[in-house]
């Protein structure tokens, strides 16, 4: 009886528009939904900063090299808000790093394509971090509170990100033959990839349902993916570029762009492994944290001596 | 003032200048490596930001000698466009990321030069860079702190944090010598009042970073080993494959915008 009765009341605040925050009764589904999407999020971050790191060394002028640089760096502090913020709900950084290294937890499946030029770096921060900004913009009006709140804080860097990206294209587009063919090979290879970050078709989506109705998710997959597609193609038709769906066509009618259909195939094959870099970003996470091992044993144990000094 | 130096001044205090740079970029470009490979993500983060610290430092150093070039030569033509062998840094600088311990031993080293470097060269009589100097050292003062404090908890904290942290004194001590010298351009530059005489910071620093390393239970090494050449361009293995890595985009395609 109990139970139902803060089942309603959870629904009643929900439906209210009333945040949701850690301290606040949820239903156990509700937290690991949260718990889900939030270190999955968190990881995507991380992960992310594989991609774009590879470009760091190789950055053509310094002035890109110090924006990929505190890009890639801005991406980490994302992790740490996003870690932070899943932590509210009773589960550690350490349990959601075991969880990503161990396969079970996942992270956007973009980041398992390779960054094969320089002007990916400008497809990524232009496509995929715009792709993104459609995803949290809605994120921002989450039931839960700490969640939202990251989302807010989050959307204005990367839609900084998203402008930077974006300038690189233009730069690049406007540049040589050779930068402008280099541009046009990136953007083929990021679009279809950046629409399937939205995830599967509505009818198709495994969390779609509770998550809409408690409010965790605000849009749909398909609604947002549409956003997207309407407010890429003038941007792409802006840079001179061809735009990668040949079906893509304006309807009037219904003020927004019919588009091609994504090769879920592919989308499916990355997820499940067969992606460029499935296995070398999750080697990378591991080694990576595994090489630190010492470092972070050494300044534990210094804590722990000074500590004992003090007493 | 650019306009009213006579040529051979202005000539002496763009090479002058670009070392400076090359310092700067060189050191920068190894600590942004750690970008992804730090051994935790607090550390990604603060590494990266000492790292933007030396890059914003190369571009106010190089953009000066746009200046005072004033030829054409931009920014990215001293990044991208000169060799290994024009390249005139320190060769601490170029010396690999290396493990953690290595990395942070050789910032202590580096931090706490810069460190007494720019508190003279905050009044130098060429105002750009005594500008310069004086945003610097705010960073640096801040990079010496993190590196100061890393080196405590890496020679205080495990027996494997000590060893690696000997270990990294030991094979770097050698490449320090040169930090103190002074070649013809340098005693130009200091006679003017432009440059700093480095042979005045040794006594300092020396007595700085041995009663860190001392702090830190770490053995100061013997003085038996000295590698010297950065500022002719005689460099180690290290900087030309570095420089090809960081050059490769810019050289593949020459003259454009990016």
């Amino acid at each position: 009886m109990v139970e139902i009765d803060q089942q309603q009341k959870f629904q009643n605040k929900i439906d209210a528009e009333i945040k949701i925050e850690p301290k606040d009764w949820m239903p156990e589904a509700y937290r690991k939904n949260l718990i889900r999407q939030i270190s999955q999020h968190a990881h995507s971050e991380v992960i992310g900063m594989q991609p774009e790191g590879n470009w760091i060394t190789r950055a053509p002028s310094l002035r890109r090299k110090a924006i990929l640089l505190a890009k890639v760096q801005d991406e980490g502090g994302h992790g740490l808000y996003l870690y932070s913020t899943a932590e509210t709900l009773g589960i550690t950084r350490e349990e959601m790093i075991n969880a990503l290294q161990d396969g079970s937890a996942r992270y956007a499946s973009i980041f398992n394509y390779p960054t094969q030029t320089w002007a990916d770096v400008g497809a990524i921060g232009w496509l995929v971090d715009g792709a993104a900004i459609v995803n949290q913009i809605s994120l921002q009006r989450t039931s839960y509170g700490p969640y939202s709140r990251s989302m807010v804080r989050i959307c204005k860097e990367e839609s900084f990100h998203q402008r930077q990206g974006y300038e690189l294209m233009l730069t690049l587009s406007r540049g040589s033959e050779a930068q402008k063919a280099m541009a046009q090979d990136s953007l083929n290879r990021f679009y279809w990839p950046s629409l399937m970050m939205f995830g599967p078709h509505d009818t198709e989506s495994a969390h779609s349902a509770s998550s809409m109705k408690w409010k965790v998710k605000r849009e749909t997959n398909d609604d947002l993916r549409q956003k997207f597609i309407d407010q890429t193609a003038p941007q792409i038709e802006f840079l001179g570029l061809q735009h990668p769906d040949k079906d893509l066509k304006w309807n009037d009618e219904k003020g927004q762009f019919d588009s091609g259909e994504i090769n879920w195939d592919e989308f499916w094959r990355v997820i499940n492994g067969d992606g460029h870099c499935n296995r070398q970003r999750v080697q990378h996470h591991i080694n990576a944290h595994k090489e630190g091992a010492w470092v972070r044993e050494a300044m534990a144990s210094y804590q722990q001596k000074k500590k004992s000094k003090a007493a | 003032m650019v306009s009213d130096m006579n040529e051979e001044t202005k000539q002496a205090v763009l090479n002058y200048t670009i070392r400076l740079g090359d310092d700067a970029v060189v050191i920068g470009h190894r600590i942004a490596e750690w970008c992804r490979n730090a051994p935790f993500l607090e550390e990604d983060l603060a590494l990266s930001n000492v790292a933007l610290d030396f890059i914003g430092r190369a571009r106010m150093f190089y953009g000066y000698a746009e200046e005072l070039a004033d030829d054409g030569r931009k920014e990215d033509y001293f990044a991208y466009m000169r060799d290994h062998r024009e390249y005139q840094n320190l060769l601490i600088m170029e010396l690999p990321r290396g493990d953690f311990a290595y990395t942070m031993v050789r910032q202590l080293l580096v931090d706490v030069f810069n460190l007494y470097y720019l508190e003279q060269l905050i009044s130098s009589t060429d105002e750009t860079l005594a500008a310069i100097a004086g945003k610097a050292i705010k960073e640096t003062r801040y990079h010496l702190r993190r590196s100061h404090e890393w080196v405590l908890r890496l020679g205080l904290g495990t027996d494997e944090s000590k060893i690696r942290a000997q270990k990294a004194v030991d094979d770097i001590w050698g490449f320090t010598h040169e930090l103190f010298d002074l070649d013809e351009l340098e005693q130009q530059m200091a006679d003017a009042g432009i440059g700093v005489d480095n042979r005045s910071l040794q006594q300092d620093w020396s007595a700085k970073v041995k009663s860190i390393l001392e702090e830190a239970s770490l053995i100061v090494p013997e003085d038996s080993w000295k590698v010297k050449g950065g500022r002719e361009g005689y460099h180690t293995e290290y900087l030309g494959q570095m420089l090809n890595e960081m050059q490769c985009v810019h050289r593949a395609n020459p003259g454009l915008e990016w």
